[in-house]
């Protein structure tokens, strides 16, 4: 009986390990993929700074906010980092829709981590999501600011 | 023979996911190679950003690794299923929006955990769901209150609420409409 038991205890020891050998090993498959996108980042932060996203905008509400969508889409980073834009953006005037477009792409889309997604979950489902993800972040900021204003 | 066969196989197939990656990183590393020419103070910057990131990522990565390992482990695909399979129905939507906002770390990091759920049954749309969600982060709630207000922010996390269902849905659709091994990538 104790024998059993034992070995019993012997092989779920032993599957537990399997799985996260299997664990490791598929992960391993991705890290020069997560190794590139973090190097790329790192290029980003170097070469395009907060300033040269602010200068893009010029004060026309539809072009702001199809432009903003596409830099928040192309920006990486921590989303605190777009807060803090999407803040000194309004203090300068651009509108609360562009700022929003901006801030819901830039946590929604992210076409710097596409080839890693593509390669994990499948090219379509990375082209399909981030497209959606781009046309809703315009709709969400629509639809919250003119939520926001009919709020008295 | 079969079963050396069968492992040839399977080296081939993992020499299919792996190279793919590997020659990312190698355009990466070449893209370093050829900036480095021009600015290499810059190129010495970019590294030291990436560190600190890499550095900054790790404990995610050690934990999705963690999760993964106990996804293996304990997380069948039948009961998986039942939660966030086929048949899972609201309960599903609820769980992935609810695990969506719960979740840390960069967006990057999810992905091998999510790959290793689809391949035992969840589906599409509700990891769609789970990454749309990802963009309400409770730890940074005061950040973006300080900055746009309370009231901007509880109506904006109610409409990405909507938005991820609306994209989850879009998503499933696409997938569907599509062969499985085409769907895959």
């Amino acid at each position: 009986m104790r024998d059993m038991s034992d070995r019993k205890d012997n092989e779920d020891r032993k599957s537990i390990i399997f799985s996260f050998y299997k664990a490791v090993k598929s992960f391993g498959n991705i890290f020069p993929i997560l190794l590139g996108i973090i190097l790329l980042l790192g290029l980003f932060r170097t070469f395009v700074s907060d300033r040269m996203i602010s200068a893009v905008f010029s004060g026309d509400l539809l072009r702001d906010t199809v432009f903003a969508s596409i830099v928040g889409s192309i920006s990486a980073g921590n989303a605190v980092t777009s807060y803090i834009i999407g803040g000194e953006l309004l203090k300068e005037g651009i509108s609360l829709i562009a700022v929003t477009a901006f801030m819901v792409a830039w946590a929604t889309v992210g076409v710097i981590q596409f080839p890693a997604e593509a390669a994990t979950l499948g090219k379509r489902f990375a082209a399909v999501r981030n497209a959606v993800c781009f046309i809703l972040s315009i709709l969400v900021a629509i639809v919250t600011v003119k939520t926001l204003m009919m709020i008295p | 023979m079969k079963p050396d066969k069968k492992k040839n196989n399977i080296r081939g197939k993992s020499k299919k996911v792996r190279y793919p990656g590997i020659y990312f990183l190698g355009a990466v590393l070449f893209l370093y190679l050829i900036i480095s020419l021009y600015t290499p103070g810059n190129i010495a910057k970019s590294l030291t950003a990436s560190l600190d990131m890499f550095i900054h990522v790790l404990p995610a990565l050690v934990l999705i690794v963690f999760f993964m390992g106990i996804v293996n482990h304990f997380v069948y695909p039948r009961t998986l299923s039942k939660y966030v399979g086929e048949g899972s129905g609201v309960k599903g939507w609820l769980l992935a929006i609810c695990t969506g906002i719960l979740s840390h770390g960069p967006i990057y990091a999810w992905y091998p955990l999510l790959k290793r759920l689809r391949d035992q049954g969840m589906k599409s749309g509700l990891i769609a769901v789970f990454l749309y969600n990802r963009a309400i982060k409770i730890p940074l709630l005061p950040v973006i209150i300080y900055y746009f207000g309370i009231r901007f922010v509880v109506i904006l996390a109610v409409y990405l609420i909507i938005g991820s269902v609306v994209q989850g849905y879009i998503v499933e659709i696409m997938d569907a409409s599509i062969p499985d091994s085409a769907a895959r990538g």
